[in-house]
């Protein structure tokens, strides 16, 4: 973490509030994909289109991610959407999880 | 089988496969054996009262100890264990229903002495959604890695199953690419 140059003025009471509605309420979630040895490119990608509607290019990108990079995350929105979407990963045999953005 | 063929369009759609009696065999053995492993993690937490009342039903809230039902039946989160928990014991029932249901499917639609295998779209999805469980299982079971050599040595015991996994990729990945030229 780098150091402050100078000080802060101390925050008011109001500016504390904010923070702490931000840090719990809107906390955003991701369904991330890993890397799998058995799952095929082809029905990953496959995959990828059919539950979320991504263009073929999209699908592909986020496929190659999980292969080159072990893991992608997938989509994104409320913990309610992503526990969905992870449902329905599982469904489709791929290895996914759910995890605060 | 020599791969899957796109016939008609629109709504009329099919793909077409044909299966050779020992290929509907291995298939059709192994679909079962994916139902079993299901069935047996389903018995192991029969419904209670509250759910029987209530109709909502509720699964294990640990995993499996074994590693390929584990492998079918995922964590939802690695991050929290009681979150990882809560999920499991509200999906996984689901899950292993619709797991269930793809090889019901595969079992009504692939003739027991092979033959020709026709399906509509939707139910090539579901013909997917049962070879990957079956490789999922077979994969794990026999320590599947990306950096494995094609062909293990003669003297491995693993190698017939190797081999039988090799064609179950071929069978799958030739169903996906007849599969996307369907809209």
């Amino acid at each position: 973490m780098e150091s402050m140059a100078a000080p802060l003025p101390a925050p008011t009471r109001q500016v504390e509030q904010d923070v702490a509605e931000e840090s719990t309420a809107d906390v955003p979630w991701q369904a991330i994909v890993w890397n799998d040895p058995v799952n095929l490119m082809s029905y990953v990608t496959y995959v990828l289109q059919k539950l979320f509607g991504y263009p073929e290019p999209k699908a592909t990108a986020l496929m190659l991610d999980v292969h080159h990079k072990g893991k992608a995350a997938v989509s994104s929105g409320d913990k309610d959407k992503i526990e969905g979407d992870v449902a329905k990963l599982h469904a489709a045999g791929l290895w996914a999880t759910m995890q605060k953005a | 089988m020599n791969g899957w063929k796109r016939t008609g369009r629109g709504a009329k759609a099919r793909l077409a496969g044909t299966f050779d009696s020992q290929e509907a065999a291995v298939l059709r053995g192994l679909v079962g054996e994916v139902r079993q492993m299901l069935a047996g993690r389903s018995a192991d937490n029969p419904a209670d009262e509250l759910a029987v009342l209530t109709g909502m039903r509720t699964g294990p809230s640990t995993r499996p100890d074994d590693r390929v039902l584990a492998r079918l039946l995922p964590d939802f989160t690695t991050e929290d264990a009681d979150l990882a928990a809560g999920m499991r014991s509200l999906h996984e029932p689901e899950l292993i229903e619709a797991k269930d249901a793809a090889a019901a499917l595969v079992l009504d639609t692939l003739p027991e002495a092979g033959g020709r295998v026709e399906l509509t779209a939707e139910q090539g999805d579901t013909w997917l959604v049962a070879l990957n469980d079956v490789r999922l299982a077979l994969g794990t079971a026999l320590d599947v890695s990306e950096e494995m050599a094609e062909d293990l040595p003669l003297d491995d015991p693993r190698a017939a199953h190797l081999g039988v996994y090799h064609w179950l990729t071929f069978v799958q990945d030739a169903l996906v690419q007849s599969r996307m030229q369907i809209r």
